[in-house]
């Protein structure tokens, strides 16, 4: 059987990307395999790839052993709860700088844009110590207020990128037809805007929840999502790897799962609609 | 044809989010900088006195700064060289026809997703120890003497953990990009007879300068501020040797408790990531134009 060049090239790059992607992916393939293995097993020398005793015990250890549910738990609260309350804030001012466009419109996305590009050791003291005095510290409420806030421009930017795409004229024949500004956000623009909202959502709770300055500096044990849960596993005692790795495992999963549906989102996110 | 009803009711739309941000903004960057002037300890209770420039001095002229500002350009440097060369070759072989293509953009993009915390744990832990982690074990098979990664280099390897999490970013815009190349220009340039590299350098390239320039920008804005994974390898260490001016603000701060010379730090750190922020700013601009 001869084939064709193009065949050929293509069974080349077939074989060369392939490679190349599972490398990449190697650590966490790796990360997920040691999460089935006993703790002996993890550290066996030669390593084992698939040749052991599959076992769930790590996982039920962990959670055991930490509670890892409620770090879990805090996780999806500190990312759903800021995303929501940052949409319920930016929803409103997208809409208005997209279709009610002033001249200093433009310098208002700038400067919301700027703050996202302060360094967070900028304001860590201040912000530390207002919430040790006003008893945020190691609380949901306190994280959730701050993450909201940091991830506020990047939610008004997308949004703004995505109502901008919605063609002014419909808008404009709804006003015609004498819809109130209420039945024209009701009937005419939330069909239109809901796709982008929903991608912003997706983005922000994956950003929300990787965050890892201020959720390791403003929490201790009660509010710690896994972030600062998994950060716990740094200390050198004893092996742990299988744990450790189970541990891991269900931090990353939902995440990447959302992560692999939102590939488009994530260009025009965090590019602030530079790269479309 | 906005009406007059219709402005007031955009203005009340946007206030909460300018009143909010400029809270944000204005409140504790304002504290900051007050704290940076004053002689501000939390072990030292009672009056804080007012003493001029002294934290910027002594934060300044700290042998300890210049050692994180150091290794904060090399951070910085060596992970932009890794993923926008990385990023470019990458971004060329997911566009080239294959099977599975897809998935193989899957595969790469998936680092990107993983909490800053666990990738850096999981190369400290199962590639980079010296005795149980995987690059160890290649060495023992090679008959190589294994190499204590985080002791004996460790901003390089902050360098490689960190330029993993990266790649998939660069990838994934500089694909984006290179998507959007009109296929014409190749197709035209091909009847001409332009060889492959002259190709690549006379019209792909150019194509993609724009987005290499944005990845170039707002990765080094998020790269000025890299945390986690040096509080989970090295805390900073051995010494010095892995510090960033983002650690060491946090290390004076909230480990030595001197708030006014980390506030002075922070101000610094505010500065250096305000260079980088006026051309990603002025670029993000142009595009809001057109």
């Amino acid at each position: 059987m001869t084939l064709d060049e193009k065949t050929r090239t293509k069974i080349g790059f077939t074989i060369a990307a392939w490679l190349v992607g599972l490398l990449i992916f190697f650590p966490i393939l790796w990360t997920v395999l040691t999460s089935f293995k006993t703790e002996a097993q993890a550290i066996a020398s030669p390593p084992l790839f698939l040749g052991f005793d599959w076992t769930l015990e790590n996982y039920f250890e962990v959670q055991e052993r930490s509670n890892y549910f409620r770090h879990f738990a805090n996780s999806v609260v500190i990312s759903v709860g800021s995303t929501v309350l940052g949409l319920l804030i930016a929803i409103p001012a997208a809409w208005a700088m997209a279709f009610v466009p002033r001249k200093r419109t433009k310098d208002v996305l700038m400067w919301m844009l700027s703050t996202k590009m302060l360094p967070p050791v900028g304001v860590l003291i201040p912000i530390y110590l207002l919430f040790r005095d006003t008893g945020l510290l190691d609380t949901l409420t306190g994280l959730v207020l701050v993450l909201t806030l940091i991830n506020l421009p990047i939610i008004i930017w997308m949004l703004y990128t995505y109502f901008k795409e919605i063609p002014g004229e419909i808008l404009e024949a709804a006003r015609m037809d004498g819809a109130t500004l209420w039945s024209e956000i009701v009937h005419v623009l939330t069909p239109m805007a809901v796709p982008g909202i929903a991608s912003t959502l997706l983005l922000n709770v994956i950003l929300a929840w990787n965050e890892a300055f201020w959720t390791l500096n403003l929490t201790a044990a009660t509010a710690a999502p896994l972030t600062a849960f998994i950060a716990s596993y740094s200390s050198p005692e004893g092996l742990f790897y299988a744990k450790l790795s189970a541990a891991s495992t269900m931090a990353i999963a939902p995440i990447l799962i959302m992560g692999w549906f939102s590939q488009k989102q994530l260009v025009r996110g965090l590019t602030f609609g530079a790269v479309k | 044809m906005a009406t007059g009803h219709s402005r007031v009711a955009a203005r009340i739309m946007i206030s909460p989010a300018v009143l909010l941000l400029l809270g944000w903004m204005i409140v504790p960057l304002s504290m900051t900088l007050y704290f940076s002037f004053l002689n501000y300890n939390l072990l030292m209770p009672g009056v804080h006195e007012w003493i001029g420039f002294t934290n910027y001095e002594f934060f300044l002229t700290d042998p300890a700064f210049f050692t994180a500002l150091g290794n904060t350009l090399l951070l910085v440097g060596g992970v932009l060289v890794i993923t926008i060369f990385g990023g470019i070759g990458l971004a060329i072989l997911l566009d080239q026809p294959m099977w599975g293509q897809g998935i193989v953009r899957i595969l790469v993009i998936a680092p990107f997703f993983v909490m800053p915390t666990v990738s850096a744990l999981v190369w400290k832990n199962m590639f980079m120890n010296p005795v149980n982690g995987l690059f160890a074990h290649a060495a023992a098979f090679l008959g190589l003497e294994p190499f204590d990664f985080l002791a004996q280099a460790p901003l390089f390897s902050i360098i490689l953990i960190v330029a993993w999490q990266w790649l998939p970013f660069a990838t994934l815009i500089l694909l984006t990009a290179l998507q959007s190349l009109d296929r014409d220009q190749i197709e035209a340039a091909n009847m001409d007879g332009a060889s492959k590299w002259s190709r690549f350098i006379y019209i792909v390239l150019p194509h993609m300068s724009r987005a290499i320039t944005v990845v170039i920008l707002i990765q080094t804005i998020f790269l000025l501020s890299i945390f986690a994974e040096i509080l989970v390898t090295t805390n900073g260490g051995p010494g010095n040797a892995s510090t960033n001016i983002t650690f060491l603000v946090y290390a004076q701060s909230l480990l030595q408790f001197d708030v006014g010379s980390g506030s002075a730090g922070g101000i610094v750190a505010v500065i250096l990531a305000n260079i980088v922020a006026v051309f990603l700013m002025r670029m993000i601009g142009k595009n809001l134009e057109a």
